[in-house]
Formats: structure tokens, C-alpha cells, sequence
């Protein structure tokens, strides 16, 4: 086999599953707002909202081998790689039975069995490790892509660039996906770089690279097809950007002096989930029963998430200080 | 002609080539090993350590990076992760700053933050200290620091058993460890058996037995106390002298029973003195040993000034034979 062709499935199902998957994270993220105010979840919590279009428009692609590293805006992408929404809703309690036993919270979502490698909510700092994972997949003969995701932000940092040069150096197979939502926080892109064509800076690492419409999710899916089919063949980092944007707060302590109003409202009308269900509504692939049939689905799930999260168990203080070494015969 | 069983198997060594043979011997141990940092394989290493593995291993496993301290720590955090056993090495411990996110933010934290899902089985070698008036930004001690940090193992080897030994039991743990190396003891050398293994990395070491004081230190400055000792020796002082060799976690029994015996302390520490890893063990010191003291507990650290580049101001910067020796007797009411 030599991967999924490069051809986006435009089938009445796919599109639907599709269009469910997003709607599924953007109410999961509903709730975790909701229940932040309700200061059921604490600490920091971003929200996805607006940026579906992106995990859902890759992870799927991905075979159970490849590895994906995330940034603490992870929400989607746990959900996507097959995280459980009960664990994952555990986990932004803080109760063990989340799938980092409550010690990650919202930005450090890790799960083994799916090879998540991890919410890391230092800007920048997956990068190296993706870079480190495919190291390890080379040297072991190993078939399997890493697939790093990352902001805008990111670019700035030192980190960005030497991961992409030593990816390229030693032809490693990563996909970086950058998700530019254009701001870093309140720091709009033009603002804090020369050159805002981010896909360009690829390709001066020799990185072959492209930008996608990332509010259409298939549009993303399609050039993630490509991407992950040129790795394959390759053995080489494939660089993505996909164009987005953020509607709601970078935070929930965010009171969004930076931006209009207007231009959330407009980006809006963009939205991945908005735009998808039009064009199926539009092509007659989708009945209104389904689209309420989905919420109820998900609506389902989330209430199932929130009660397992609620009863789960708190990690007891006495193991307050285990899992900073290894324990023996554990 | 015919040799003694005790002939051979004792060979003349330098740390330089101790630490050489234990790299070597752990890439020929484990295919999961190995090396990687800038210079270690054309160039043969900055303090020549490396040199010759590249022929023998390769490019693979004796990997040369570009000038990315962050960005190749980050991957061998990664690499890792995914089941290798990476040796990085970074050239000097000032040039680790460049990679102190990725060694405290990522190795150190990931396997509490993952809920103990993954670990990174890293090792990370560099060098520290001062005495080749290489100035301030190639000769500082900051290993203290990375003992602060929950987490990961710290390590000092100052023997060449030690330099030999080390290494393999760090890539046997599960957990990140960092290797410091003083730059003063590349070039000692001395006999080590030729068959010298694995060593533990947990305890200290009682490198000089005595009944007086306490001398506790580590890394480059342990043959400056032992000095010390043999100098105090002539004026009928017992120094009993403790290599602490591992900095984090720190074995504090043995330091502890040392000072229960002597009932005096002096701890020598290249670190600064203000919040040093001498400070730590003069606390803990005070903590679990304070109604048996005799004196109060003294310090040997370099002076608060970033290490200058003449070598009279860069020794006076650091702690001395007679430093130690003075302090020493100062501890004993016999300044």
C-alpha cells in the first residue's frame, strides 16, 4: 500500500462524518467554556473555535503508527486522534482518571495508546521533539510520519527554525501544519513579521510547502492527502499552512483589545463548520433531521463526558509527588 | 615475556579517554545509543572526546548537529520518547542556556505533565568549570542549577572510574540525567582496570576517610579538597573528604553520617556562593545534623563576579587549595 491517494472522497458519508467531527469539537469546547465559568475547569483554556477545519482535516489520514504533537490548544486534535471525550473532559477537571491522571489539565492532553505526544504549551517548543520522533522512526527503519502542529506564533521563535532545518538536513519524515489564525495572542501577524507569507520561510529550508484555505475542511484534507502521500514517497518534511482564524478569545482571560468586532463577525461567516454545512445544504446532502440527528449525538456524548468527569476520582495528595522519576516494578 | 594477571589488567587512562570508551562502549552495547551535538564527529569532538568515533560508528550514530543547542536537545528529548537512548552533548554549560527550555520545560516535565505515559531516557553531556581562561561565558559552573530541577538526575564525575562508569547507568535510566564534566580533568590521567564497568549513581562517595572535618564536594574541585586534606594532614588535621557525585538526587546519608562523625563541615562548590548548591547542603546539613555540629557549617564557592579571562584574576575567582585549607581551620577554631 502506498497510502490514501490523492484525491479528497467527496462521498455524501465522508462529508457528513466531516462535518460531525467538527461540530463535535466546537460543542465539546462549548461546554469547557461553560463550565469554566462555572469554575468547574480552571488554569488556562483555548479554545479551538474556528479552527476545526484543520485537525479534522488531518488527523484522520493518519495510519495508528504516525505520531502527532500538538500545542495547548489541543482540544481538537485529542478528540480527532481518538482521545475519548470522557477523558479528555476528565483531564480539563484535573481528575486522575483523565488521560494525563489530571496533572496536564487543558494544555497538557497526552495519550500513549494513540501516540499523542502531547499539548505542549511552551510556543515553539514541539517542534524539536516532532523533529526527534521522526529522528527515531528513521534510525529504526520505522514507516511512520510525525506530524507537528503549531501557530503562527511559533514562527518567530528560534525553535521554528532550527527544527525545520535539521527536518530538512536529515530528510525526516514531519509534517509541520502551521494553523495561522493570524494573531499570537493580541499580536497580529503583520506586526511581528517582515515577511507574513509563512509557507514561504519552508521553503528557504528546501521544505516543499503550501498554504490551503484552512476554514474549508476540505480543501485542508486534500492538500494534507498530498502532503502525507509525498512524505511517504520521500521520506522528506512537508510543510503546510493552513489559513484560519480564531473567533473567540486567545484565552479565557483574553478581553480581545486587539481585533473588531467586525472582523470576528466576518471571519465568522468564514467558519469551517458554516461553510461546510451550506455547501452540503446547498447540494441537497444533508437533511435537516441528520444535522439535528449529529447535535443529538454529540449532545449526548459531551453530557456523558461531563457526568464520567464529574465522578471521577480526585488523585489522592499523598501522590503528589510521584511521576517526576520512574518507579520501579510500576 | 610474562605478565602479571595485575599488569594486565590495569591500563593508563585519561578521563578524556574514559569518557571516550564509555560512549563507545555503550553504542556497541545498545543499537538505541546514540551521540549527537555540534563537532562531535568530523572535528572530534570540542575536548577531542569523540574523536575517532565517526570512523568507527559512523555518521548515524555519531551525529553532527548545526549550531541548534535547542533544536537538537529537543530531539533527542524526542527521540527518546520514541525509544532510543540518545547521548547529547552540548559543548559548554553556558551553551546549555541555549537549551534550557527544552531540558526543563520538556525532558524534565513530560513524564509527570503525560499522567507517566512517557518518559525520556536522555543523556546529556557538557562541560563546566573554569582554569582554562576561557572567560566569562565558556567557564561557568551552573550545575548547582540543573540540580534544582525536579525531574531529571544531575551528575559530576570526578574520577575516572567514574568518567569509565557512569555513563551506561545514566542510559539505563528511564529518566532524563545530565553529565557535567569538568574541563580541568580531561587531561588527568591515571589506572583504571581495563575490564571497569558500570558504576551506581546514586551515592556518594567517601574519598579519603577522616575523623575531624567534613570536606564535602564534587567535579573538578575534589582534587583541590583531597590536596587540601593532605596539606591539613600535616598540621594534624583529619579531613575526611566526600565526593558527592551525584548532585541531584543528593545522597544525604552519607554526608549526614560523615558530619554525625566529624561534627564539622566545609562544602566546596565552584558555583557562586548566593543561592548555590552548597547553600542546599549547608541547609540540609542544619535540617538533619545541627545539635551534633561543633562549628558552624563553611563554604569554599566562586566569587560573585562572572569568570574573568587573566589567570591570576580567574584563579582567585575560584576555590583553592588553600581556600579550602583555611576554611577548614577556621571551622576548627584554628585560623
Amino acid at each position: 500500500m502506498s497510502g490514501p491517494p490523492d484525491k479528497p472522497r467527496l462521498s455524501r458519508t465522508h462529508m457528513l462524518d466531516l462535518l460531525k467531527q467538527m461540530i463535535r469539537i466546537r460543542l465539546f469546547e462549548d461546554k469547557c467554556a461553560e463550565l469554566y465559568t462555572q469554575e468547574k475547569i480552571r488554569g488556562f483554556l483555548h479554545l479551538y473555535d474556528g479552527e476545526e477545519a484543520v485537525a479534522v482535516g488531518v488527523i484522520p489520514l493518519l495510519t495508528k503508527d504516525d505520531r502527532v504533537v500538538a500545542t495547548y490548544r489541543e482540544h481538537g486534535h485529542a478528540l480527532v486522534r481518538g482521545i475519548s471525550m470522557k477523558s479528555a473532559m476528565a483531564e480539563m477537571y484535573g481528575k486522575r482518571d483523565g488521560c494525563s491522571r489530571g496533572r496536564g489539565g487543558s494544555m497538557h492532553l497526552f495519550d500513549r495508546a494513540t501516540n499523542f505526544y502531547g499539548g505542549n504549551a511552551i510556543v515553539g517548543g514541539g517542534l524539536p521533539l516532532a523533529v526527534g520522533l521522526a529522528l527515531a522512526g528513521r534510525m529504526r527503519a520505522e514507516k511512520n510520519i510525525t506530524v507537528c502542529f503549531f501557530g503562527e506564533g511559533a514562527v518567530a521563535e528560534g525553535e521554528f527554525h532550527e527544527s525545520l532545518n535539521l527536518a530538512a538536513l536529515w530528510e525526516l519524515p514531519v509534517l509541520f501544519v502551521c494553523e495561522n489564525n493570524l494573531y499570537a495572542m493580541g499580536t497580529a501577524l503583520a506586526i511581528s513579521e517582515a515577511e507574513t507569507d509563512i509557507h514561504a520561510k519552508a521553503a528557504c529550508y528546501r521544505i516543499a510547502s503550501e498554504v490551503v484555505d484552512g476554514m474549508d475542511v476540505v480543501a485542508v484534507e486534500a492538500a494534507a492527502r498530498r502532503a502525507l502521500q509525498t512524505i511517504r514517497e520521500t521520506g522528506k518534511p512537508y510543510f503546510l499552512e493552513c489559513r484560519t482564524y480564531r473567533f473567540r478569545a486567545h484565552s479565557m482571560f483574553d478581553a480581545q483589545l486587539y481585533r473588531d468586532k467586525a472582523e470576528v463577525e466576518m471571519w465568522r461567516k468564514k467558519g469551517p463548520i458554516e461553510r461546510l454545512r451550506a455547501w452540503l445544504e446547498a447540494n441537497h446532502m444533508i437533511h435537516p433531521d441528520e444535522l439535528a440527528q449529529i447535535n443529538a449525538e454529540v449532545g449526548a456524548e459531551i453530557a456523558e463526558a461531563v457526568a464520567f468527569a464529574e465522578a471521577a476520582s480526585w488523585e489522592p495528595v499523598e501522590d503528589l509527588t510521584r511521576f517526576v522519576y520512574a518507579e520501579a516494578g510500576r | 615475556m610474562a605478565q602479571t594477571a595485575a599488569q594486565e589488567d590495569v591500563v593508563e587512562i585519561s578521563y578524556r579517554e574514559a569518557v571516550r570508551e564509555a560512549i563507545r562502549d555503550a553504542l556497541k552495547r545498545d543499537q538505541r545509543v546514540f551521540l549527537m551535538g555540534e563537532d562531535v564527529g568530523r572535528y572530534g569532538g570540542c575536548y577531542a572526546v569523540s574523536k575517532g568515533l565517526l570512523a568507527e560508528f559512523g555518521p548515524d550514530r555519531i551525529r553532527d548537529t548545526p549550531l541548534s543547542e535547542s533544536g537538537f536537545t529537543g530531539a533527542g528529548v524526542g527521540a527518546a520518547m520514541a525509544g532510543m537512548r540518545p547521548i547529547v552533548e552540548l559543548m559548554t554549560v553556558n551553551f546549555s542556556l541555549l537549551a534550557l527550555d527544552q531540558i526543563l520545560n520538556s525532558a524534565a516535565t513530560i513524564r509527570h505533565m503525560s499522567g507517566n505515559q512517557f518518559g525520556v531516557p536522555l543523556v546529556i553531556r557538557m562541560a563546566t568549570g573554569a582554569g582554562r581562561q576561557l572567560a566569562a561565558q565558556h567557564s561557568h559552573s551552573l550545575e548547582g542549577w540543573y540540580a534544582h530541577i525536579p525531574g531529571i538526575k544531575v551528575l559530576a564525575p570526578a574520577t575516572l572510574e567514574d568518567a569509565r562508569g557512569m555513563l551506561w547507568t545514566a542510559l539505563e535510566d528511564p529518566d532524563p540525567v545530565l553529565i557535567f564534566e569538568n574541563v580541568m580533568l580531561y587531561n588527568m590521567t591515571g589506572r583504571l582496570a581495563a575490564n571497569a564497568e558500570s558504576v551506581d549513581i546514586a551515592r556518594a562517595a567517601v574519598r579519603r576517610p577522616g575523623q575531624d572535618i567534613s570536606l564535602i564536594t564534587y567535579g573538578g574541585s575534589l582534587w583541590k579538597t583531597l590536596e587540601a586534606a593532605s596539606t591539613l594532614a600535616t598540621e594534624n588535621i583529619d579531613a575526611e573528604v566526600i565526593d558527592l557525585r551525584s548532585l541531584r538526587p543528593l545522597d544525604d546519608a552519607t554526608i549526614i553520617a560523615s558530619v554525625n562523625k566529624t561534627r564539622r563541615a566545609v562544602i566546596v562548590d565552584e558555583g557562586w556562593r548566593s543561592g548555590s548548591l552548597a547553600a542546599e547542603i549547608g541547609m540540609r546539613i542544619v535540617e538533619q545534623a545541627f545539635w551534633e555540629l561543633d562549628a558552624p557549617v563553611g563554604r569554599v564557592c566562586s566569587e560573585e563576579v562572572p569568570i574573568p579571562y587573566p589567570r591570576h584574576l580567574e584563579q582567585a575567582a575560584i576555590p583553592d587549595v588553600a581556600k579550602i585549607a583555611a576554611a577548614a581551620k577556621a571551622a576548627l577554631g584554628r585560623a
